[in-house]
């Protein structure tokens, strides 16, 4: 019998559709049709000034918006050989970290939610809730930041940001641990998770797969730590790994990965430099608005910004960074004109659902279900 | 790094760079279209070693009538989806695929959005729904 998972499921986390061939409840087959989310933001970024595809990157993997910022501004720092003040720096860390929990916490509240432990959903969201009113207070938005520029950040961060960064930092460890209280032991979670869409490391690498879902098959792989960025190498924590590579193990590590980020957080809000928020580079970064207001020099380049866009050498950069699903890589090309000339997007939710099939085959529906949420896949950044 | 290669040569460098260099992970398969230059396209390969903790890229010229390579879902399976993309969205066949058809546009689309001929508003298309 084949069985279509259509667009519209709840439990396909976004409009991704399954087709699987099945005998009773086995799966003997899988194979995944995807496009139903698909926008064009490639072609679109072509269209718009460097500062401006800043807005597009948000939207690719919602959940974690900070993050697609962030790898794209530094790519293209990379490319205008901008130096990032070290307070910009770790306010970006400090405030990716706590995008990279937000993420966690949808992904543990939705695959709860989707074997049935229903109640852990609100908590998780009521966690998020907190975090989603930090980058309200930062930037005025709660999901599409936009908070990182080229250059540094778009706006100076609020008054009394430590007290509210503090107040949930503070009370989140106890959370995690209420979580971990609900599901961890549970008989019927085990049940669920353990054993179920195994696969193994070396077939996970080589079908694309990146991320949690590796460190959960063994190898302790982190972009944070391989190939640092944006001044991570300053701050001290672990990657946690798991060798069994089930869904359980996959649940394990990035439980573990909340509470790391939570530590990141900690020793940012500590240890926060002071200093400029910005890279010094009237060229590409507007100008103070209160001297745009008296200055003439800086009305000048606020317009030519503006209208205009800052120009950016030719060349090409591939940039990763770590995001809460695995490797999300910009490869942007420049021809030396103020728009850019291709990017190419390398979400990591389109390896990890290349290894669907593997994890899937073989196994119940039920177990697919399982599967799903533990690829933590995202539509935006497989369709984009 | 970015080492330009002879398309002819792809799949025998790839599978030298997997075997000899430890390149175990290839991170995507891209395009870019240089449009009105000649060759047109060019496919670019993002490999990965974990093991060296390298980042190397391979590129690709191809010519912009009827451009063909040959694929690396024979050295790396996750080149699959990646080249599918490719195809779908740029316009170049890959040979021996196993399964080359449209991934992110509807099956019976036609043209190749990516192009930068392509209208960026796109053209009118009546969804007529797809069999199973």
């Amino acid at each position: 019998m084949t069985l279509n998972m259509g667009p519209q499921h709840p439990s396909t986390h976004g409009v991704l559709r399954m087709i699987l061939e099945l005998d009773g409840e086995t799966v003997i087959q899988a194979s995944c049709d995807i496009g139903y989310l698909h926008t064009g933001i490639e072609k679109e970024c072509e269209q718009k000034t460097w500062q401006q595809v800043v807005t597009l990157t948000d939207r690719i993997d919602y959940l974690c918006p900070l993050t697609n910022n962030l790898c794209y501004c530094l790519a293209v720092e990379k490319l205008l050989g901008l130096e990032i003040p070290p307070a910009a720096q770790w306010m970006r860390v400090l405030l990716n970290e706590l995008t990279r929990i937000n993420s966690h916490l949808i992904w543990l509240g939705t695959h709860s939610l989707d074997l049935g432990a229903m109640s852990l959903f609100l908590y998780c969201f009521r966690e998020r809730e907190d975090i989603l009113r930090i980058f309200e207070m930062f930037s005025g938005q709660r999901m599409m930041t936009s908070y990182f520029r080229i250059g540094g950040l778009a706006l100076e961060p609020p008054r009394g940001w430590q007290q509210a960064v503090g107040k949930f930092i503070d009370a989140f460890p106890s959370r995690v641990d209420e979580y971990e209280d609900l599901l961890t032991r549970n008989p019927i979670w085990m049940r669920r998770t353990k054993g179920v869409g195994y696969a193994a490391l070396e077939d996970l690498l080589d079908l694309g797969v990146t991320g949690p879902m590796i460190r959960a098959a063994g190898l302790a792989w982190d972009i944070r730590k391989s190939e640092p960025y944006s001044s991570y190498e300053e701050f001290d924590f672990d990657v946690p790994t798991r060798t069994e590579g089930d869904v359980y193990a996959r649940y394990q590590v990035r439980v573990e990965e909340m509470r790391q980020s939570a530590r990141i957080v900690k020793q940012a809000l500590d240890g926060m430099p002071s200093g400029p928020y910005t890279a010094d580079a009237p060229q590409v970064v507007l100008p103070d608005r209160e001297k745009m207001k008296t200055q003439m020099e800086a009305l000048i380049y606020h317009f030519k910004i503006v209208t205009e866009g800052f120009r950016v050498p030719e060349g090409e950069v591939y940039q990763v960074v770590e995001s809460p699903r695995g490797e999300m890589g910009y490869y942007v090309v420049s021809d030396g004109t103020s728009k850019p000339y291709r990017v190419f997007i390398h979400g990591p939710s389109f390896g990890n659902l290349q290894g669907l099939p593997k994890m899937v085959e073989g196994r119940l529906v039920s177990d697919a279900i399982a599967v799903l949420g533990s690829i933590d896949f995202v539509l935006g950044d497989v369709d984009r | 790094m970015t080492l330009e290669i002879a398309p002819e040569k792809i799949a025998a460098v790839c599978r030298y760079l997997r075997d000899e260099l430890q390149f175990v992970r290839l991170s995507a398969v891209t395009a870019v279209d240089r449009y009105p230059a000649e060759p047109r396209f060019e496919v670019v390969y993002l490999l990965h070693s974990i093991v060296r903790n390298q980042r190397l890229r391979l590129k690709c010229r191809l010519p912009g009538e009827a451009p063909e390579i040959d694929s690396v879902t024979g050295v790396w399976r996750a080149a699959n989806w990646y080249e599918r993309e490719v195809f779908d969205l740029v316009g170049v066949r890959f040979r021996n695929h196993p399964d080359l058809r449209r991934i992110l546009m509807p099956e019976d689309w036609s043209g190749h959005p990516l192009r930068k001929d392509y209208p960026v508003t796109g053209q009118k298309y009546n969804y007529t729904g797809e069999a199973l």
